[in-house]
């Protein structure tokens, strides 16, 4: 019973790993429409900064996530101004060919720069270790996971359900031309929500290194993962990527700790039932 | 017209003629993947081959060595028969060499013995490879050879029960079974087993099978990635205690090791080669590796590739440079040297590795986490396969 305690904890905890690094892919892809294919290798650019800056550089772990954020930014910011523009109107096959193209090179790229190796981060001491509340042992760095998830999952939905800036993106989305013609920067808009999708892959690349560990194949390993989120969670809802997640998460270790024999496509069988039943999502918008 | 049919079909001859001639190169066809996830091992290997070429000069019994590289991107067995295809066809290389992941070899091995061109292994760890492929030799280790030791260690250290966790692939399964069946001959009791598919990164599930079961020590083999290290530090994290894992060196791989870090202390392991082991031969070899490539760890891939190199250029020289396949495969058969690891011969019966296998301890010395040696057994052959 305990040990069950235990995995559910473990389920839960994955799945806000997966919600932190799936919430930017779901304003890319799942808001913007866009079929960002490289999300996760803006992922793995955060996950090296934190890495490198904590291991090399000596910086403290909160400040080094943040830089790793606002580097996956600056990262994305630039591929949105000069590649992924470009793509807006084209077809998906055509937009999932060239960010497939930059995953690639990302791959290549960190294996020149930083070389194959697996890279490992340290954490702080108030992060490592268990807490002990009465027989079950919480990991704190899985705890601070959950916490950070929330907190992440809150701002974001008041973000784009209750501020102007939300508002114009979703208008823009649903309509471009008629966005524009009210004076809206269109343009500048999506290059913004572009930034903010890349920061949120930065931070989430950062913060599951600990957990996922982290080498030049990161942009593949977890790719097929991600999509499954943002799609089953429903394209352009973010209560439903966090939904989807969660699901993954709890579905995948409980499936595995159960059924070993068949707990790694358990997930998988799971995500075509609930798509063939609702091709949109959890809680997506009909199509 | 006629005139330069004239031309092209003299200049045809005379590059016949040239190509008959004793200084055409030694080709080594090198299969290694340099890419995806085996491309730490691949990058090591280069460094290996560097490290030899210093040490015993580009050319061999008056021939030019010349080591063609291909990149088989990870266990892509479709690949490494295409790339191993090209090498014998196109290149026409003397040998075939190198090899990581299993599925490839099985892949390369049956187009090394239809063409007789020598197979020389690096790693691929799987008992029965070498059976149908006779011009295949096998220099790294098998997993089922390293089961076998770790079961008789646990059972001499009096340890009543074990759960084995292993990756759900051929050498995973050789190890587990072979294993389960010479530790239940040895009177221990399995408390469980269970199998993680290869590409799992999140091995909580599993973990807890363990702690529910409750083991006096837990097997442990997985391919030397950059999944061990999570594995180990999701293990600690459980509340576990490293001590209890005995595993097949590979978990605890030169090049990961410092990823784990603490998690990996007291962990202990079987295997072939450790960065400590002390020697002079191996303090050669670090140092002249170290020289070459600082930033990487020495681990048994770069070891194993040296060794492969040395037999080449034995078998080479002892045939003064003009091959013969079966020559080649009689001479390999004799291979006996001291290399970094240790001693090794080649089993000429079954063409596999014979060498002795190390009891590890991870230790901490002088803030690094490293693999310390503690005992030993000499001239152990590959089992077999126990499936």
């Amino acid at each position: 019973m305990l040990g069950f305690v235990n995995i559910l904890l473990g389920g839960i905890a994955y799945g806000f790993v997966l919600f932190l690094m799936a919430g930017g892919l779901s304003i890319t892809l799942g808001l913007m429409g866009f079929a960002n294919m490289a999300h996760a290798a803006l992922a793995m650019v955060g996950g090296y900064t934190a890495a490198l800056l904590i291991g090399k550089a000596g910086w403290p772990f909160l400040a080094a996530v943040a830089t790793a954020g606002a580097t996956a930014a600056l990262t994305g910011a630039i591929l949105e101004r000069t590649l992924f523009r470009r793509l807006y109107q084209a077809s998906e096959l055509e937009q999932v060919l060239l960010t497939i193209g930059v995953v690639y090179v990302a791959i290549a790229a960190a294996t020149f720069l930083v070389g194959p190796e697996q890279m490992a981060i340290a954490v702080p001491a108030w992060l490592d270790g268990n807490l002990h509340l009465g027989p079950v042992d919480l990991n704190r760095y899985r705890l601070f996971l959950i916490v950070s998830g929330l907190v992440l999952l809150v701002s974001l939905v008041r973000l784009i359900d209750h501020t102007t800036f939300g508002a114009k993106i979703r208008a823009a989305v649903f309509n471009r031309r008629m966005t524009a013609s009210c004076g809206i920067d269109v343009d500048k808009l999506y290059a913004l929500a572009f930034a903010l999708g890349s920061a949120l892959a930065g931070i989430g690349g950062a913060l599951s290194v600990k957990l996922l560990g982290l080498d030049p194949n990161f942009p593949i390993k977890f790719l097929t993962e991600l999509l499954i989120v943002v799609s089953v969670g429903g394209l352009g809802s973010l209560r439903g990527t966090f939904l989807a997640a969660m699901l993954f998460g709890i579905i995948d270790v409980v499936g595995k700790y159960l059924l070993p024999e068949i707990g790694a496509f358990i997930i998988y069988a799971t995500a075509l039932a609930l798509l063939t039943v609702r091709p949109q999502g959890l809680i997506g918008r009909p199509r | 017209m006629i005139a330069r049919f004239v031309i092209v079909a003299a200049a045809m001859l005379a590059a016949t003629v040239s190509a008959r001639a004793e200084d055409r190169p030694l080709k080594i066809g090198w299969l290694m993947s340099y890419t995806g996830p085996g491309a730490a091992a691949g990058a090591a290997s280069d460094a290996a081959i560097e490290v030899f070429f210093q040490k015993c000069g580009k050319s061999v019994a008056g021939r030019k060595v010349e080591i063609i590289k291909r990149d088989t991107t990870g266990p892509a067995p479709d690949v490494a028969r295409r790339l191993a295809q090209e090498l014998i066809v196109g290149e026409k290389v003397d040998f075939l060499a190198g090899m990581d992941f299993t599925p490839n070899t099985m892949a390369v091995a049956p187009l090394s013995t239809s063409a007789k061109v020598p197979l020389l292994i690096v790693n691929s760890a799987t008992s029965g490879i070498l059976t149908k492929h006779p011009y295949a030799v096998r220099f790294g280790f098998t997993t089922t050879e390293m089961a076998q030791q770790l079961a008789a260690y646990a059972s001499k250290q009096g340890v009543k029960s074990v759960y084995t966790f292993v990756q759900e692939f051929e050498p995973g399964l050789d190890a587990e079974a072979m294993f389960i069946r010479e530790y239940k001959a040895a009177g221990g009791t399995i408390a469980g087993s269970v199998r993680a598919p290869l590409k799992a990164t999140d091995f909580s599930a599993y973990i807890q099978r363990i702690k529910d079961a409750n083991p006096e020590a837990v097997f442990v083999f997985m391919t030397a990635s950059e999944l061990p290290p999570i594995f180990l530090r999701q293990f600690k994290e459980a509340g576990l205690d490293p001590a209890k894992i005995i595993g097949i060196g590979d978990i605890t791989d030169e090049a990961s090791l410092p990823s784990a870090g603490d998690a990996a202390l007291d962990v202990v392991t079987a295997f072939h080669y450790t960065q400590t082991h002390d020697s002079a031969a191996n303090k050669e070899f670090t140092q002249a590796f170290k020289a070459i490539a600082p930033e990487r760890p020495v681990s048994f891939v770069p070891v194993v590739t040296y060794d492969v190199l040395r037999a080449i250029y034995q078998v080479v020289e002892a045939q003064k440079g003009d091959l013969n396949p079966d020559r080649t495969m009689e001479l390999l058969k004799q291979t006996k040297f001291e290399s970094p690891r240790g001693p090794i011969s080649i089993d000429p019966a079954t063409r596999d590795i014979v060498q002795t296998v190390y009891f590890r301890k991870v230790e901490k010395r002088d803030g690094q986490v490293v693999n310390v040696e503690f005992a030993s057994t000499a001239d152990v052959k590959d089992p077999g396969s126990a499936r």
